[in-house]
């Protein structure tokens, strides 16, 4: 609402809705999310908070109203790269370590300049783990291993679906905290989650889900 | 933060491909294994007869193969499935065709190469007139590769399928059957001594083509059957 | 590729408008079609001659040759209509593609059967590897496999989609078959039987083939029209139109 003309918002839907053989899965949905903004994704179970992700990540095809990224019409490849998914698979190898899953991410995706791989792996909390195979590790370690992308991966907005599942409580503030990191730095996230969250620089935006 | 260079990005695929196989070396051996019983199999079935034996070598070899391959084939794609992997590498800023390429070029390399690395045995085992092998060799290098592009793009066709063996051998029969008729015919032409350049070159130029074609079609696939 | 297209297609691609485009021409299509493979059968079995060399056995042409063509026909046609959805994502465009491949495949059977049949007292065998009989074989595989892959999924939509882009390699790959079977052929048997000599076919067995490919056509438009009917109801149960339809059903 007042986001200046001069800059277009990040990521804008208009009228979304999406259909799974006919059946309305949710929508039409409004919002916009600037740089800078970190919004939660609210709903209960099937009101469709995964499918937005999935679409906003180019996953899925927009079936009906409109998306636009940075003022232009969507494109999947005009973000591919500036957005970084976390699924509810978490694409990690289970034979590999967590630093190897982190050196295929970064081959693909590219990595910022800093920190380190090694020093990325301490601060998310897998120091001494870094070399088990994941499939060794416990769940809130999987999911830290692959949280540890968003240390790594440079990407402005990143879609999250349920990060904070199996986490501890450190881990989750360790969440928020990357949350806070990345918005200072002009990022945008959405966030999925049932659990009632608490963020570090007080209420987020909120979208809710209504099938 | 920039856009990571296309070497890095297909060497840590190709590389990580690899590495995952050798963690499972157990699994490279199951159609070698698999190819050595059943090319086992056809002299018990039809006698140990030297002269019959040596006229249907070179087929129940490449068909061996092919069915071997064809074993390996349902898992190029479903342990990134599984786990998400393919999805992260279906959103990574790099050309997917290329990604996937180096997928089935991981996916030759660990299932393929192993099997011709055993042909000459299995060749051996029936009979298989020394002056034919090095042209066996050669088909099975052009059809094998081959067989693994055009497999790759059923195989990403059936991604959003639970389970496809039966499936896959169905659709890939249509296909492969040109890739048989010129591997045999080669072999058999050198064989009875014919020249066997004209199926090797068919082969050649089919291979040029589905190197080319085969992964942007089973990129295509892939979006398709992950889109829901 | 011009504008006017996808709208031209989108028009009559709209499942109500079809489906009423469907209902009123399936009847017509579905009586014309047995008039004529009536006409066409007494014709081909009754009318026209003898064949010097083959007795009455050849009079399977009838049915084989345009069964034949038909299976090449239709999977043009599913090519086709898939190449159309998969480019503009039309529903219609997939429901043709897929209904078509049932019906195909039953042309392609019959193909095959009334082939083997024909060899019998030709060949004196039931099968053999005669070029254009395993052409047809493999294409029965390429109908089956589109077929499979469409009921794999559990998502209709998502089913059709895949087995569309299947169909469309399969479209390449006929050609390629073809060639190499030939080929095959040639290396391994002297010269294939020829079907059909133009020269040799007088006129009055001419008409009844040709009425005959014209009959098979309107079973195709016809069954075809019935099974995309069925479908558009099935796929479109949540809308509007079909609710209309369900209760003027009811009202009867």
């Amino acid at each position: 609402m007042t986001a200046s003309p001069a800059r277009p918002a990040l990521l804008e839907a208009r009228a979304l809705a999406f259909y799974r053989q006919d059946e309305p899965v949710f929508g039409p949905l409004d919002f916009q999310l600037a740089e800078g903004e970190i919004a939660l994704v609210e709903g209960d179970n099937g009101s469709g908070k995964t499918t937005l992700l999935r679409i906003l990540a180019g996953l899925l095809h927009v079936e009906e109203g409109e998306l636009r990224w940075r003022g232009e019409a969507w494109q999947r490849d005009a973000q591919l790269g500036d957005v970084l998914f976390l699924g509810h698979h978490l694409g990690l190898k289970g034979d590999l370590s967590a630093r190897e899953n982190l050196a295929v991410a970064a081959g693909l995706y590219g990595r910022r300049d800093e920190p380190g791989p090694a020093d990325a792996l301490r601060r998310i909390g897998l120091a001494g783990y870094e070399d088990e195979p994941v499939r060794r590790l416990s769940a809130g370690q999987k999911k830290r291993a692959a949280l540890v992308r968003l240390l790594l991966l440079p990407a402005t907005l990143w879609l999250l679906d349920e990060p904070y599942a199996n986490l501890d409580r450190t881990g989750i503030e360790l969440v928020n905290g990357l949350l806070a990191q990345h918005a200072a730095r002009g990022g945008a996230a959405l966030v999925t989650s049932h659990g009632a969250v608490s963020f570090l620089g007080g209420e987020p935006r909120r979208i809710r889900m209504h099938a | 933060m920039s856009r990571p260079p296309l070497a890095a990005a297909c060497a840590a695929l190709l590389r990580r491909d690899l590495v995952l196989a050798w963690r499972r070396r157990g699994d490279i051996a199951m159609p070698v294994l698999y190819a050595l019983i059943v090319a086992t199999l056809f002299p018990f079935a039809l006698g140990p007869e030297e002269a019959l034996l040596q006229r249907i070598a070179g087929g129940v070899v490449l068909v061996t193969v092919l069915l071997a391959m064809l074993l390996a084939l349902d898992a190029m794609f479903r342990g990134d499935i599984e786990d998400g992997s393919l999805e992260q590498l279906v959103l990574a800023p790099q050309p997917l065709a290329l990604m996937l390429a180096m997928k089935i070029l991981a996916h030759w390399i660990t299932t393929a190469l192993p099997l011709i690395v055993i042909a000459p045995l299995l060749a051996g085992m029936l009979h298989l007139p020394g002056a034919a092998m090095p042209v066996l060799l050669l088909a099975l290098l052009l059809a094998t590769p081959l067989l693994s592009l055009l497999g790759a793009i059923l195989v990403a066709l059936t991604a959003g399928t639970r389970r496809s063996g039966m499936l896959l051998a169905l659709m890939l029969l249509p296909l492969c059957v040109p890739v048989v008729i010129f591997a045999a015919g080669a072999v058999s032409a050198a064989q009875q001594g014919l020249p066997w350049l004209a199926p090797v070159a068919w082969l050649g130029a089919a291979l040029a083509l589905a190197l080319v074609l085969a992964p942007l079609a089973c990129a295509a696939a892939l979006r398709i059957a992950l889109d829901a | 590729m011009a504008n006017w297209i996808p709208l031209w297609l989108h028009k009559l691609g709209s499942p109500p408008i079809f489906y009423r485009f469907a209902g009123t021409l399936r009847p017509w299509a579905l009586g014309l079609a047995l008039l004529l493979g009536a006409a066409a059968l007494y014709g081909g079995l009754v009318l026209a001659p003898a064949d010097y060399q083959q007795g009455d056995a050849y009079r399977i042409i009838f049915i084989h040759v345009p069964s034949a063509w038909m299976s090449l026909f239709i999977y043009g046609v599913m090519a086709l209509a898939s190449f159309i959805a998969l480019v503009w994502r039309i529903k219609l465009a997939e429901v043709v593609a897929m209904e078509s491949a049932p019906i195909g495949a039953a042309f392609t059977f019959v193909t095959l059967v009334t082939g083997s049949l024909w060899g019998k007292p030709m060949w004196g065998t039931w099968w053999t590897w005669d070029a254009r009989l395993t052409s047809e074989l493999v294409l029965l595989f390429l109908y089956l496999g589109v077929i499979g892959l469409y009921h794999a999924f559990e998502d209709r939509r998502q089913g059709a989609r895949a087995a569309a882009f299947l169909a469309i390699v399969g479209i390449v790959n006929v050609p390629i078959v073809h060639f190499s079977v030939n080929w095959w052929n040639t290396l391994h048997q002297g010269s294939t039987v020829r079907i059909l000599g133009p020269s040799k076919m007088s006129g009055d067995m001419l008409w009844p083939l040709l009425t005959m490919m014209l009959a098979t056509k309107l079973y195709y438009i016809a069954s075809l029209f019935g099974r995309v009917r069925a479908d558009l109801l099935a796929l479109e149960s949540g809308k509007d139109w079909v609710r209309q339809i369900a209760e003027a059903e009811e009202r009867r």
